[in-house]
């Protein structure tokens, strides 16, 4: 952004006369400048200082949970406003997700929920989440399980970073019945999306100081399909020659996962096994209810829970866990470049699960999720920041 | 009178078979959790069973699989199970027409005794034939894998409470091997489900939990992505549930049951899968017990035809230096013997293994000793002789 003003202001000095009738080289050279700088620059929905984020609430326990972000925002004055898309999963036109993906394209960051998929429906009504994420072309999902101190687990000390290709893969959703009683679903992998995949997941690495990526693969049965996506991680891996890779089997890996989870570092896969993979890595760290993800395009951000559960059977009962969708906030905020409010919401939230040890049920206690929120707010509090009242 | 020998007769074959109907020979669930057959309309069990001596086909396999498999007949000979093996090979030949299959004696001795036990085969690389499992999976039809998963009570692992059985369709879905290249880097790989199929997976999944007497079965699915497939494959799962009333029938999405399963593996029955899923999720649960090297499989052909097998692979680095570890083919021949019936030598021969794990005085190199696999035999025969 401010890139792009100081070019514009540059173009008028050198060119006084043809200064206005530039602009469209200016914008050319600007979006470039801006875009090899940084290749996660805040989207421009901001004005007066304040970013515009889209809020979709989505089904289960996600309307209390964003609730409560929204409140601990408020409390903080954190400068975002949310712009709140309902989607209804029970109708079957397309209308309620196709203006929460305009919305997210002007605002470039959301912060959603998950929304339900009736699958008692026809199998024309597709997945709402899938088709947002491959409307918005997010093609990379990010989660990072780490142990918390606070949190009793079967195992210890895990830290894997999870890069799951988002796009393609078993989720393309494309299915037909060629005779009555037998029905073929395609998985597709292409070599430019598992490039792409494979170079974000090596780039992170290298960001994140990572000694090793893993691809999680089945090339052993599927040839063709697995086969092209492990040439890729390949091909990408030696560009990166401090960056050690190697390749494991699915079914292996999730052996390895419940009996020796440490040995992984980050683990880059196709879009199925990212699912299984990301869910018993957040079984481990202890639950769907304290791992943040995100969801990464070339232009847009959307931030969940990693799950994606809908939490059906607990919502509206207060007893939820919030540090999942807290701390997905605050990657959002890490994403738009307010780390001050990132790190002291996330601070609060980590000192209220390892230190105060206030957890709700799902991992243990007894603590209801206004509590929690309480306890976290009434930290943020006491490090002396700028709050409304509580 | 005729009704009461008719069914005096009844319940003496259900009795030997291993199911009773009085309390007082009630065998406890965990043992008949083990058992892998169902009472079909045609009797599966082979002919011979109930003369004396069974025989089986037994196949070695390839790598450790010579010296695991002796260790085994060596331990059944202790026991004095009735058991008289026939040893044969599978190398796959090409027939004529160019398709490849398994040697014609090993089909025929499979086909004659219907029970198989086979241990560990490797599968060349660039031999330009397709996995020799695939073969046999192909040739028997077997349709059905099931791995009952079950905590070993000496081997220690961070869970302890497993107590569940996976079974996992085995002919399609997602290994249905059709895949191309439509244009140059986009591959398309098929995953193919069919009603029959999946009407016969999900028939023998309550069928099996039925003679098992195990409480309920979770079809484990992607519907609300693979909409169409798993959609099917649901529906069919639902009419077999209909007909079974009395076996509890829930449906879970797969990532659910992943992230549940290492949380809390004790909540779980039986469940019931297409091929991948089953895939992963069994091998999950077998890494929740200690490993492919304890744990036993068996797959169900159509014709009852039954084939167990140990699921580890040949360890070709191993081999020959006899420090294999025999539980776990050891452990799918005991999941044999109790779906021919012999629950008696079954047992004998299960506790016997279980208390040499337990006892942690010889213990193969996998489980964390230094014994050899001879040492750890004896042990077992010995323990089995002392039973006695």
């Amino acid at each position: 952004m401010a890139a792009h003003s100081a070019v514009l202001s540059m173009s008028k000095i050198i060119n006084p006369f043809w200064g206005g009738r530039l602009g469209n080289t200016v914008k050319v050279f600007g979006t470039s400048l801006t875009s090899s700088r940084n290749r996660h620059t805040p989207p421009p929905a901001k004005y007066g200082g304040r970013h515009t984020v889209t809020l979709i609430p989505g089904d289960g326990i996600g309307p209390e949970l964003l609730n409560h972000v929204r409140e601990v925002f408020r409390f903080s004055c954190v400068p975002v406003d949310f712009e709140v898309v309902h989607v209804n999963s029970a109708m079957e036109s397309e209308d309620d997700i196709n203006d929460a993906i305009t919305a997210i394209r002007r605002n470039g960051v959301a912060l959603k929920g998950n929304i339900e998929t009736q699958h008692t429906m026809a199998p024309s009504v597709k997945s709402r989440n899938n088709l947002l994420r491959t409307s918005l072309d997010l093609y990379a999902n990010v989660m990072h399980c780490q142990s918390l101190p606070g949190v009793q687990t079967r195992h210890k000390n895990i830290d894997i970073m999870i890069i799951r290709e988002n796009t393609e893969g078993e989720y393309s959703s494309l299915e037909h019945e060629s005779v009555p009683g037998v029905v073929e679903c395609l998985k597709i992998i292409t070599r430019n999306n598992s490039l792409r995949i494979a170079e974000y997941a090596f780039r992170l690495a290298r960001e994140k100081g990572r000694q090793r990526v893993t691809a999680v693969h089945k090339a052993n049965i599927m040839k063709l399909g697995d086969g092209l996506f492990l040439q890729c991680c390949r091909e990408v891996a030696s560009g990166y020659p401090d960056i050690k890779f190697d390749a494991m089997i699915v079914d292996n890996t999730t052996m390895q996962l419940v009996s020796k989870p440490q040995q992984f570092d980050v683990m880059v896969m196709p879009n199925l096994y990212g699912n299984v993979v990301s869910n018993v890595c957040a079984g481990l760290v202890g639950g769907p209810g304290l791992v943040p993800g995100a969801n990464f395009g070339r232009d847009y951000a959307v931030f969940e829970t990693a799950t994606r559960n809908t939490g059906k059977s607990i919502a509206d009962r207060n007893i939820a866990n919030p540090t999942a969708m807290l701390l997905a906030s605050c990657m959002m905020l890490d994403h738009l470049k307010l780390h001050d409010h990132a790190t002291s919401i996330r601070n609060a939230v980590l000192i209220t699960m390892n230190e105060t040890r206030l957890h709700t049920a799902d991992i243990g206690g007894q603590g209801t999720t206004s509590e929690v929120v309480q306890s976290i707010m009434r930290l943020i509090q006491s490090k002396g920041q700028l709050t409304s009242e509580l | 009178m005729a009704g009461k020998a008719w069914r005096s007769a009844i319940l003496n074959h259900l009795r030997k078979w291993g199911l009773s109907v009085s309390g007082e020979d009630k065998i406890k669930a965990k043992e008949v959790s083990l058992v892998v057959g169902a009472l079909k309309k045609e009797p599966p069990l082979p002919r011979t069973f109930s003369r004396g001596i069974q025989t089986v086909t037994l196949i070695p396999g390839d790598g450790i699989g010579p010296e695991i498999s002796a260790a085994v007949v060596k331990i059944f000979e202790a026991a004095q199970a009735p058991i008289q093996w026939e040893e044969r090979n599978v190398t796959a030949i090409k027939g004529p027409g160019g398709k490849w299959m398994i040697p014609p004696d090993c089909k025929e001795s499979m086909d004659r005794n219907k029970i198989g036990l086979k241990g560990p085969l490797k599968t060349p690389i660039a031999a330009g034939h397709p996995s020799m499992n695939l073969l046999l999976r192909k040739t028997f039809d077997l349709y059905a894998n099931v791995r009952p998963c079950v905590s070993i009570e000496g081997y220690k692992t961070p869970y302890d409470d497993v107590n569940l059985v996976t079974i996992r369709e085995n002919t399609e879905g997602e290994y249905s091997g059709i895949e191309h290249t439509i244009v140059d880097g986009v591959v398309q790989s098929i995953k193919l489900i069919t009603e029959d199929a999946s009407h016969r997976i999900a028939e023998y999944a309550f069928e099996y939990a039925r003679n098992n007497q195990r409480a309920s079965v979770t079809a484990v699915h992607k519907a609300n992505i693979m909409r169409m497939s798993d959609g099917l494959f649901l529906r069919k799962c639902r009419e077999a549930a209909e007909k079974h009333k009395d076996v509890k029938f829930t449906e879970m999405y797969l990532d659910t049951v992943c992230l549940n399963m290492v949380q809390d593996p004790s909540q779980f029955d039986v469940l019931v899968m297409p091929n991948l899923y089953g895939d992963i999720l069994s091998d999950l649960c077998a890494g929740l017990i200690g490993g492919l090297g304890v744990t036993p499989s068996g797959n169900i052909g159509a014709n009852g035809i039954a084939i167990f097998e140990s699921v580890h692979g040949t360890a070709p680095d191993i081999a020959g230096k006899d420090m294999a570890n025999p539980t776990a083919l050891l452990l799918s021949a005991v999941m044999m013997l109790r779906h021919m019936g012999l629950h008696g030598h079954a047992k004998k021969i299960e506790a016997s293994c279980f208390d040499t794990i337990r006892d942690e005085t010889v213990r193969t190199g996998d489980l964390g000793g230094n014994s050899k696999c001879s040492e750890f035999t004896e042990a077992i025969c010995q323990r089995v002789r002392d039973m006695d």
